[in-house]
């Protein structure tokens, strides 16, 4: 089971390391990792997709919310939300090339958002799924570098999460 | 004014402590500095920063309050390391302030420069870099707070040099209170669950109350024994929890798990209600989980809701201190007037356990010409100090015949390392212990390997007088391993045999203290005696047992919990 965590924590030196240390010591796996600061500058925000059975999962958020420096947490798969992931992604735009890839770009929603006479810079923000069809669409001879965000999400409606 | 020196020693003050373990050098000599101006926090220097965290371990479990250690940064945090995780494995609340390199420098390999709080990071309920000295008196508090509150464990405070240097100064105010928004501990288990909890418990057959050092820790021994009686249950504890049930009552089973006892294990494995309380089902006790008392509902109790569902699914689990939890229990039952247990089967239930206790699960053979055995000695140990002695244990053998063997009516009397199993433990959380209770009888029952882990401290236990009987049971042997090695790797004993042991008693003698050597079963009450008549020694009393000894009752390998060796020859 894919589980997307999304923590509030203090924003301070080590709370960091905190998390990222539970997950090595006790063997539970982080797939993306995305971390900021909030609008709140005391406060930081976490999210995480990982996976695991139901028990692994109940016991990884019951260690996150030991960590002292952990003042909420969310698992938003638990309830309907929304995900986001930014990829940023070399290709190769040459000859023909050129056009397929544009409408590519174009058919995905992404923006090319810098150009050489061989190379588009394409920007594209979706679920990891869509940018994963995106990579197979584009094909992976073409592509020379891709860099991900993680993943970011949001409960959907009127839950939030805040103090 | 304070430099940040002064605020530590004067946070301490404030904090009513009463000792610290510790040991100096560079990146501590400010607070030494400050430490040698007053005299209400006592410094007791040991000679090992292990046996620092140790000592403060021991002080803490004899008394429940946090233990508090300090040490120089680099080798002097890294020695400290064990004891830490050997406190927190058994949730120890104990504050660890550590030095640390001048904080320009730190980042620069700098010398004695280690990263104590990235080192500790697994080990450590919670841990502080202080990175202006003014925020000392606040992170001493909450190290405190953090430490003995929820389920206790160590609280790392690393302080840079330069933040103690004594011409930088400060006003200084101690917290009254705590205020961290995201942390706090539970104070009440859900009374909703409680209820069903009870509810179980009164429709209950066969019932077990399995009580772990969680009782201890939650000073709910007296609701626990409360409970055990109004509803004449049986009560086993773990090894961490002996003394949460009085040793020497009727409803005792002996304790559980690995060597536990047979009828123990057998109420359990057949047993339809479980409360476990302050326990955490840990592998020392449930032998295989999948095979682990089928026909059990569970009832857990625990501070830590993390502890709960992690090893073995609970029925009916509930969050709080068990304290509180037993008490709302007990209201409860109090509230209903009559009780309202299922009386006929608890009388055939019983009947059954009784069956299960002629079995005689602890039982040993001696041999009149043979040498002594390690059972015996510990049966001699509760004879000679009338079963009211602290008894502080190493790790082996030697640990399991004392939780067997002696009684222990009364909470925070045992006191070992059980999570963790660190050799090395036992002297250094003896002296501990003394100094909490400076006028009790303290012994520590050892091996000559794990004695020799911690050694060093009979020069501390000279300096400062404390008279700890150190009971060595000597099998010439790294007995635990060598059992193992007979059980399971065909009785190749790969390094597992002590070679060159040293004269312990010309060892103590040269420490100052009495030694003495027992050979003969019939010299062991009378040596015993002159021991621990000498009220105001240490006596190292080196005793010579039966090398191929084996602790029995044990479980079998992957088995449940009724899957037992009881002798060489004989299992279930
Ligand atoms: C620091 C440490 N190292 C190794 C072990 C593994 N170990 C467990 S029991 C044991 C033997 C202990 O020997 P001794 O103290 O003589 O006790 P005995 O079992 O002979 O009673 C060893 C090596 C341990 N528990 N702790
Ligand atoms: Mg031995």
């Amino acid at each position: 089971m894919r589980r997307i965590i999304s923590i509030l924590m203090e924003n301070e030196p080590g709370a960091l390391s905190r998390v990222v240390g539970l997950f090595s010591q006790r063997g539970y796996n982080i797939e993306t990792l995305t971390v900021a600061p909030t609008e709140d500058e005391t406060l930081s925000r976490l999210t995480m997709t990982t996976t695991g059975d139901e028990k692994k999962i109940e016991q990884i958020t019951k260690h996150l919310n030991k960590l002292i420096e952990v003042v909420k947490l969310v698992d938003l798969t638990e309830g309907a939300h929304i995900e986001r992931e930014i990829m940023l992604m070399k290709v190769k735009a040459t000859g023909a090339q050129r056009a397929e890839v544009k409408r590519t770009v174009d058919i995905f929603r992404g923006q090319i958002v810098d150009v050489t006479a061989t190379v588009y810079t394409v920007q594209l923000t979706g679920t990891t799924d869509k940018l994963e069809a995106f990579i197979a669409a584009i094909g992976e001879t073409q592509v020379l570098e891709v860099v991900r965000s993680g993943v970011s999400g949001i409960s959907r409606g009127e839950k939030v999460l805040s103090l | 004014m304070l430099s940040g020196a002064e605020m530590v020693v004067r946070a301490l003050q404030d904090e009513g402590v009463e000792y610290i373990f510790g040991y100096p050098g560079g990146a501590v000599l400010h607070i030494y500095d400050a430490l040698f101006q007053q005299d209400t926090v006592n410094h007791i220097l040991v000679r090992h920063e292990q046996a620092a965290t140790h000592a403060a371990d021991g002080y803490a479990r004899s008394t429940g309050k946090p233990g508090v250690v300090l040490v120089t940064s680099g080798p002097g945090a890294t020695n400290a390391i064990t004891g830490i995780a050997t406190a927190f494995m058994d949730s120890i609340p104990m504050v660890v302030l550590s030095g640390q390199v001048r904080s320009d420098w730190i980042g620069d390999d700098a010398f004695q420069e280690t990263d104590m709080v990235g080192l500790s990071r697994p080990i450590v309920k919670h841990s502080f870099m202080v990175r202006d000295p003014r925020q000392i008196p606040d992170m001493i508090k909450k190290a405190f707070y953090i430490a003995s509150t929820g389920r206790p464990g160590p609280v790392l405070v690393d302080i840079p040099k330069d933040h103690t240097a004594p011409h930088n100064t400060f006003p200084y105010e101690y917290p009254k209170k705590v205020k961290m928004r995201s942390y706090a501990p539970v104070t009440r288990g859900h009374s909703g669950q409680i209820r069903k909890a009870v509810d179980e418990l009164l429709k209950a057959k066969r019932p077990v109350i399995y009580a772990g050092g969680g009782v201890i820790q939650g000073e709910a021994s007296e609701a626990l024994t409360a409970l055990a009686r109004k509803l004449n249950f049986p009560v086993t504890n773990t090894l961490m929890g002996l003394g949460a049930y009085p040793g020497t009552d009727e409803q005792f089973l002996g304790m559980l798990g690995m060597h536990g006892t047979y009828e123990a294990n057998m109420a359990m494995h057949n047993a339809d209600v479980i409360l476990a309380a302050g326990a955490r089902l840990d592998d020392r006790v449930t032998n295989n989980t999948k095979k682990f008392c089928p026909g059990a509902k569970i009832v857990h109790i625990d501070i830590d809701p993390a502890s709960i569902s992690k090893n073995v699914a609970a029925h009916i689990p509930i969050v709080g201190p068990v304290g509180q939890v037993l008490d709302e229990m007990l209201a409860m039952l109090d509230e209903q007037g009559s009780v309202g247990t299922d009386t006929k089967s608890l009388e055939r239930w019983w009947q059954e356990i009784a069956g299960w206790r002629e079995v005689h699960g602890l039982r040993f053979e001696t041999n009149e010409q043979g040498p002594m055995k390690p059972q015996q000695v510990v049966q001699a140990l509760y004879k000679a100090t009338k079963g009211d002695a602290y008894i502080t244990s190493d790790v082996g053998q030697h640990q399991m015949f004392a939780a067997q063997y002696y009684l222990y009516d009364r909470p925070r009397r045992w006191i070992n390392s059980g999570g963790l199993g660190t050799m090395g433990f036992g002297l250094p959380a003896a002296m501990g212990v003394q100094f909490a209770h400076p006028d009790a009888v303290v012994a520590c029952v050892t091996g000559e390997g794990s004695i020799q882990m911690n050694i060093q401290e009979l020069s501390t236990c000279l300096q400062y007088g404390l008279p700890i009987k150190i009971i060595n049971i000597n099998n010439q042997a790294l007995g635990m391993v060598r059992q193992w090695q007979d059980m399971q790797y065909g009785g190749r004993h790969s390094q597992s045999y002590m070679e060159s042991l040293p004269d312990f008693v010309k060892l103590a003698e040269s420490y100052g203290h009495v030694g003495m050597m027992v050979e003969k079963i019939e010299d062991l009450d009378s040596a015993m005696e002159e021991a621990f008549a000498l009220k105001d020694r240490l006596v190292f009393m080196d005793i010579y047992v039966d090398p191929t000894e084996h602790v029995y009752p044990m479980h079998i390998a992957d088995g449940s919990m009724r899957d037992m060796w009881l002798s060489k020859t004989e299992r279930t």
